[in-house]
């Protein structure tokens, strides 16, 4: 008697199952990420023909129908980079009390709550959040600071997770020989923790970037404005937004000529996609680098 | 004696400027950590100050959830019935959700167990751009790619209703979901997977026997946090909605969300005023909503992974 290691029908059909199965939600992967695509490349040629050195060097005339986005160019880099200021240190000190001081009882667990939940709350709650605390409470008025810090308070919890990852990304044993040579924990931290995982820190306000441009609703009622016709000269100025002035000629403003909002949308998305794909890269490289 | 000991005491004395450093940031960083519980908690207190005034003293519940008819501005009898708002919401979200489960799930799936190496690095790349585009960036897609685009395929009047924001906002939704869906796959131990191959279990009976029921509570979780995200989303509903009152029965119909009619009507409105109060308790409602989604997610998983914070931000 030989034995046989043909198929048997039963290895067949299992096999068959399983190729449908791969092929099935392979299929629903490229379906979803499909759509990506296809708005790219929807977004890339129709807005091209609108992209000029113009359109980013000079302000909007004709009631915004006309002219370039400078204002709202350099509003939000003004936007974004107040924000910064504010929640970067905040974060990481929340992330090194995580990460280094806390342990795990009950107010780490509500801190991780809360975390989740600002990430959570919809951006429009953050925006009344913006009016009645920093616009009305304290006084700040329509301004940068005001939409800066509700900015700041909503993208927290990105810099807060991405900084605490790549704090405990750094191996116990790198803190262990610091202590025992009778450093505290603040020198083990400033000396050996944080040189190492200062790039990955980075990546996550590159990040961070990215989702601070990109927000309308927040800025909507703490301090963009739909036209100025200055820039801003300190952040108790309003000032004009990209995320807000793309909002404001697609829907506000009649007589826009089609190309311009797809230009404007173009620059927007090519802005938040490259800090983005920055962010990742960074990320991809740090982690083929990893030495431990 | 006394002498002596004060002096030991002092020369046992380790407290010297790197402690207090130390001991400084130990509070410092302490205040760090408990901002997000103070952001939240302050959250609440800021919009429930402006809200209250109208909870306790214009407000009629029966009317607020149980009618549609949502006239603010009207000058001799404003009434504030929120229900055809929240069906505008909970329409739009359903659609969202429909569409966007079976492909997040799917894409998880194939993403976890099936791709690998450049192929599936390359699948969470996309899926994390996708999750980046700006909302208003999908609110001007919705408006003036998919409007036409559904106007000529349905022939229908209007191409800003349920379907062309359910799917905007499923699209949205769906690279959270998928991410969530994907770590909570990946937290299962490839021990199990490893013990169903040697039975001679395939690849595919491997993921739906064993992987998927050990997975489960992720997987519930990722599909709640898809909601919250949905139901938060304000400015692609605000411009792909048609933002007309009307208690859906198509999804033709245009409709109005809580969010947007926020994000309308917060600018037109004088501080302190019935109106902008009303418009502040919609935020409460939307506040207690997302955070009891957040804090049953929560509780479904202990702890929700790093990957979905970074992409759940917009």
């Amino acid at each position: 008697m030989t034995t046989s290691f043909a198929a048997t029908e039963l290895n067949v059909r299992k096999r068959k199952v399983e190729g449908l199965v791969r092929v099935l939600f392979g299929l629903m992967t490229v379906l979803l990420i499909l759509p990506v695509i296809v708005i790219l490349t929807v977004l890339v040629v129709r807005g091209g023909p609108a992209l000029s050195l113009e359109l980013l060097l000079t302000e909007p005339k004709d009631g915004m129908t006309a002219g370039g986005i400078m204002p709202a160019l350099v509003g939000t880099v003004w936007l974004v980079a107040v924000a910064l200021l504010a929640s970067v240190p905040i974060g990481v000190a929340a992330a090194v009390y995580l990460s280094e001081y806390a342990s795990d009882n009950l107010l780490t667990r509500l801190i991780n709550l809360a975390i989740i939940n600002l990430a959570g709350v919809p951006s429009i709650v953050h925006a009344l959040f913006g009016v009645g605390a920093f616009v009305l409470f304290f006084g700040f008025g329509t301004s940068i600071l005001a939409a800066s810090l509700t900015l700041a308070i909503m993208t927290l919890p990105v810099v807060i997770v991405s900084t605490r990852e790549s704090l405990q990304a750094v191996p116990r044993a790198f803190r262990e020989a610091c202590w025992s040579m009778g450093a505290t924990r603040w020198q083990t931290i400033r000396r050996v923790v944080l040189p190492n995982s200062i790039s990955g820190i980075l990546t996550g306000v590159i990040l961070e970037v990215s989702r601070t441009a990109g927000e309308t609703a927040p800025i909507m009622f703490t301090g963009a404005a739909f036209f100025l016709p200055f820039l801003p000269q300190s952040v108790y100025d309003q000032t004009m937004a990209m995320s807000l002035h793309l909002f404001v000629i697609s829907t506000q403003v009649p007589g826009v000529p089609e190309e311009l909002p797809f230009g404007v949308a173009l620059v927007l998305i090519a802005m938040v996609l490259a800090m983005n794909s920055l962010s990742i890269a960074f990320r991809t490289y740090l982690r083929g680098k990893k030495k431990w | 004696m006394g002498d002596r000991r004060a002096l030991d005491r002092r020369a046992l004395d380790r407290r010297d400027r790197a402690w207090w450093i130390d001991k400084g940031v130990r509070y410092l960083v302490f205040v760090g950590g408990i901002s997000a519980v103070v952001f939240i908690i302050g959250i609440f207190v800021f919009i429930t100050r402006e809200g209250l005034g109208f909870i306790t003293g214009t407000l009629d519940a029966g009317e607020f959830f149980g009618s549609p008819r949502w006239r603010p501005t009207s000058h001799h009898n404003p009434t504030y019935g929120a229900l055809a708002l929240i069906a505008g919401t909970a329409s739009v979200t359903g659609l969202a959700i429909v569409v966007a489960v079976p492909f997040s799930l799917g894409a998880a799936i194939y993403v976890a167990e099936f791709a690998h190496g450049k192929t599936r690095e390359a699948l969470k790349v996309l899926v994390e751009l996708l999750a980046a585009i700006p909302s208003v960036v999908w609110g001007f897609i919705g408006l003036s790619i998919m409007n036409p685009l559904i106007i000529r395929l349905f022939d229908v009047p209007v191409g800003l209703n349920v379907l062309n924001s359910g799917l905007i906002l499923g699209l949205m939704a769906a690279p959270i979901m998928t991410t969530i869906a994907e770590d909570a796959l990946k937290a299962v131990p490839d021990a199990y997977r490893e013990a169903a191959e040697a039975l001679g279990a395939t690849r595919a009976e491997t993921a739906f026997r064993v992987v998927l029921p050990a997975a489960k509570n992720g997987l519930v979780a990722a599909v709640l946090l898809g909601v919250g995200r949905g139901f938060g989303e304000t400015m692609a509903v605000l411009m792909a909605s048609g933002h007309s009152i009307n208690l859906p029965t198509s999804v033709f119909d245009s409709v109005r969300a809580l969010t947007a009619t926020i994000a309308a009507e917060l600018g037109e409105t004088a501080v302190g005023s019935d109106h902008y109060r009303a418009l502040f308790t919609l935020g409460i409602l939307l506040f207690a909503v997302t955070f009891v989604i957040n804090l049953t997610a929560d509780l479904i998983v202990r702890g929700v992974g790093p990957s979905a914070i970074r992409i759940a931000k917009r």
